[in-house]
């Protein structure tokens, strides 16, 4: 299976030996490197994940979708970010215009923040930190932050609720999503992403024998979880466009607008990727213990492939989900959460450490 | 002297907590000063990224960021609205605030200067593990914490209870 540590050595090796930069400047220049190549992936994910949504969304309604803008329309997208990017940015009178221009850069630097700290392939992980998923954790709340502050400086009473729904859900479901998270945890007995999906080469998470039971609902609170710190149908009520025009980012146009949208799609690339990272086996291929030709062919796919393929997956279901239960009303939404999905998950969190501790 | 980049860092870090602070104190506007006290808790945070304490780092942006600054914006949002500024400071007070602030930043800086730190070589140089931490956490044995940590647990139980009677009351 391909390392990507051969091309970021040759690059090092390229800048220390060949070009004689001293430390300093090698850093340097990597970081500059890096931060680039994570900003260009993050805006071409999102491009690819819009089109996506909407062929998908299209075809569950049975809709053609885009289809004029090159062949199916894959270049859709691309004139859609064209036009944004030429869009006006319209100031409002009588709003706190501080915050304003403030709030979107909070909810897109948190998305970006969890974004880098992801392994996305054997050698491409841009940063391993020793505690992972607590840092992913903890950088995303980043996002509600700017969600809040979005939602008063507008001076708006649609915003305002928005922003008040948006902060209430997002605190709540955390609390499932990361007692999700730590049952992996408890069982891997690590909290480094490298080291969590090194310990699924030979069998995912969520196929792993007894611990099976455990890791496959703690999977899907997650997925649930999730779904819902995302802002998106059917926990979309921040939102909601017949109540609440829409929602915290109502004022926002042009690229303003555009980080919202940016970071709302990329935070469901993210939960898929965290989710595929965590439960799936992260970039590891599918093994099946005894069958050793299949093994073998399954090596041959290239890791980064798997990575992007399970998080497909990931987000086909959250577009599924999407466009098959109709939106909840807020009670039933913190009620969902408190009395159903938090219970369950920390039940769940005590059966996993039961079958650690009995195994 | 050579300047190092974690020098570098550690100046920009600090530029952003002084600033951050200053401004919370002064601005009129209240969820604008919320704002700038987050910038100097993720000020904060940078600088246990940089002493390599990335546990302490990630507990300070989850805790203060995600916990207790939205907190404090919900209870701005139910209080206040865009435009409202707080009334303007009398002259006398602004002078006697910034005396006593100067005296309490000449003290710490005294104390900090004065003092000897014998165990500033021991500090290890590797970043601590996750489980060195969980086990000190919750161990009973010597030098572990298991019963300040359950302290601090009933505690914030007893804060919590406190919380829903207050709000329950007719």
């Amino acid at each position: 299976m391909f390392d990507f540590k051969v091309v970021t050595d040759w690059i090092d090796t390229l800048l220390r030996v060949q070009l004689g930069l001293p430390n300093f400047w090698t850093l340097a220049i990597e970081f500059i490197l890096v931060g680039v190549a994570f900003l260009a992936a993050y805006a071409v994910l999102a491009l690819i994940l819009i089109y996506v949504e909407r062929k998908i969304c299209a075809f569950f309604q049975c809709r053609i979708g885009p289809n004029r803008v090159g062949k199916w329309g894959i270049l859709q997208s691309i004139a859609d970010m064209i036009k944004i990017l030429l869009k006006e940015i319209i100031s409002i009178d009588r709003s706190d215009k501080v915050l304003f221009v403030l709030a979107p850069f909070f909810v897109i630097m948190g998305s970006i923040l969890t974004f880098a700290a992801l392994p996305f392939g054997k050698g491409l992980h841009a940063i391993d930190f020793n505690i992972g998923v607590f840092y992913l954790i903890a950088v995303s709340s980043l996002g509600i932050i700017g969600i809040l502050l979005a939602g008063w400086s507008s001076n708006n009473k649609y915003t305002l609720i928005g922003a008040m729904r948006s902060g209430a859900q997002l605190v709540s479901y955390e609390l499932s999503a990361a007692l999700a998270l730590m049952t992996v945890v408890v069982f891997a007995g690590t909290m480094q992403l490298s080291q969590i999906v090194e310990k699924q080469a030979e069998v995912w998470n969520i196929f792993n024998g007894i611990a099976a039971i455990p890791a496959f609902i703690a999977f899907v609170i997650y997925l649930i979880a999730g779904h819902a710190e995302t802002n998106r149908g059917p926990f979309d009520l921040p939102e909601a466009e017949s109540e609440l025009t829409a929602g915290y980012h109502t004022e926002y146009s042009g690229i303003t607008f555009g980080f919202y949208y940016l970071a709302e799609y990329m935070n469901m690339f993210i939960v898929a990727a965290i989710a595929t990272t965590v439960f799936l086996g992260g970039w590891q291929p599918l093994h099946i213990s005894g069958w050793e030709g299949f093994n073998q062919v399954m090596d041959y796919i290239p890791s980064v492939v798997w990575f992007f393929g399970k998080t497909a997956v990931c987000i086909f279901f959250a577009l599924w989900v999407r466009w098959t239960f109709p939106r909840l009303r807020i009670d039933q939404l913190l009620k969902f959460e408190w009395k159903i999905l938090m219970p369950i998950s920390l039940i769940n969190l005590l059966l996993m450490a039961l079958v650690v501790t009995l195994l | 002297m050579e300047i190092t980049a974690s020098q570098i860092i550690f100046c920009i870090l600090s530029a952003l907590i002084v600033g951050g602070s200053i401004m919370t104190v002064v601005s009129r506007n209240i969820l604008r000063a919320a704002t700038y006290l987050l910038l100097a808790l993720i000020g904060t945070a940078g600088y246990y990224v940089l002493l390599n304490y990335h546990f302490l780092a990630g507990i300070q942006i989850s805790v203060y960021v995600g916990g207790i600054l939205v907190l404090f914006v919900f209870s701005i949002f139910l209080t206040s609205q865009v435009g409202e500024k707080m009334p303007k400071v009398s002259w006398s007070k602004t002078v006697f605030a910034i005396i006593a602030s100067l005296l309490g930043a000449g003290l710490c800086l005294f104390v900090l200067l004065t003092q000897s730190y014998p165990y500033a070589e021991q500090v290890a140089q590797t970043e601590i593990s996750m489980q060195a931490i969980g086990l000190s956490l919750m161990g009973t044995e010597r030098f572990q914490y298991l019963l300040p940590f359950e302290a601090i647990s009933i505690l914030l139980l007893a804060c919590i209870i406190a919380g829903i009677l207050i709000a329950r009351k007719k």
